[in-house]
């Protein structure tokens, strides 16, 4: 089996992770810039994680042979706090010319407020200012319908957005077809009790039948499984699909949008 | 895969779940005090599962989520809590 994790917090994670999933097959990991589990105090915070993330992370995957990329901006959660939001994006264009950067994530939406969405849009207008790949991260929970709306149109209100090289994770059943119907990509991600499980997933794929989908684990500080994928890769071999099917949507597909970077290169 | 191989590959996990859910439902009876809104969201929602078109995942999440369309003014906090208060906020 092969894989690629698109969407995994590995500064969260320890190293035995690392081993274990280039054990399952995995050929590279994406990690976008998310919350911490507390607010940092200010833009010197992100300077070391934007570092940290283009720097260090990337060396202690290497001691795997894996592959790191990573997206950069400030995540919804802190995005409330619009000074700070305004003096990150600031600092991001710098960080852009690292050599693992692959675009600019996980933006998104927390609670939909109106601060966030103003800076969502201040990201969505860098992204295309740099002509970068987006990544989006939709709210939890109750807040999910409403913020996958508020976020299509966010995206469809800046015309220099090209729908293909945007991925809409954290999809679940009520917001899948929006996603999908809007020319995005959507990603799926397995996360205990908060997103989708195994089973779940592999219905949504069946029941799409659309090419531009991935799976993620999204790992991070909570409970979550870094091995999320290769474990539904084995759901979906009990569920009778084929080889060629699971390497297409757990390999082939995040290559396909991720390649849109010239920076995704896998030797 | 055809109903019967279905049922073979998940009848059991669907059976612990909804024994699981059951034994909940019965904790919260057993339990003194007052329920707040997700108490009522989980009930509602669970009509959903009566219905007969193949869309019951979509229809829970649907009906456990916010309904409203603009962006609200200010954050309550960080975190959601799988039900949308409404009014009872």
């Amino acid at each position: 089996m092969r894989y690629i994790e698109p969407h995994a917090h590995m500064v969260s994670r320890v190293t035995d992770d690392y081993q274990a999933m280039v054990t399952a097959g995995c050929a590279a990991v994406c990690e976008p810039a998310f919350w911490a589990g507390f607010d940092r105090s200010g833009v010197q915070g992100f300077y070391d994680y934007f570092s940290q993330l283009t720097d260090y992370e990337p060396k202690r995957a290497a001691k795997f042979a894996l592959p790191h990329f990573c997206w950069l901006c400030i995540n919804s959660k802190e995005s409330e706090d619009t000074m700070l939001a305004e003096e990150v994006l600031s600092i991001i264009p710098y960080f852009l010319e690292r050599t693992n950067v692959l675009g600019i994530g996980e933006i998104g939406l927390n609670k939909n407020t109106r601060n966030e969405l103003k800076i969502l849009e201040k990201h969505i207008a860098l992204a295309a200012k740099h002509d970068q790949l987006i990544l989006v991260h939709t709210p939890h929970l109750e807040d999910k319908l409403k913020g996958t709306r508020l976020i299509l149109d966010a995206l469809k209100n800046e015309p220099r957005v090209k729908p293909e090289r945007v991925i809409i994770d954290h999809v679940e059943e009520h917001t899948v077809e929006m996603v999908l119907d809007g020319g995005f990509w959507a990603g799926i991600t397995l996360y205990p009790e908060s997103k989708a499980t195994p089973a779940r997933a592999i219905d949504m794929v069946e029941n799409c039948k659309a090419h531009n989908i991935w799976l993620n684990c999204a790992c991070d500080w909570g409970i979550s499984d870094p091995l999320a994928v290769p474990h539904t890769a084995i759901e979906m071999r009990r569920r009778g699909h084929s080889p060629a099917a699971i390497d297409q949507l757990i390999y082939g597909n995040p290559l396909k949008f991720l390649a849109q970077s010239p920076r995704f290169k896998l030797e | 895969m055809n109903r019967q191989q279905l049922l073979d590959l998940y009848f059991m996990d669907a059976r612990a779940k909804l024994i699981d859910l059951a034994a909940f439902f019965d904790r919260l009876d057993r339990s003194e005090g007052d329920a707040d809104f997700r108490l009522a969201a989980l009930r509602t929602a669970l009509v959903e599962l009566s219905n007969d078109q193949p869309a019951r995942a979509k229809n829970v999440l649907i009906s456990l989520s916010d309904p409203t369309e603009e962006p609200i003014a200010r954050s309550p906090g960080k975190g959601a809590v799988g039900a949308w208060p409404g009014d009872a906020k």
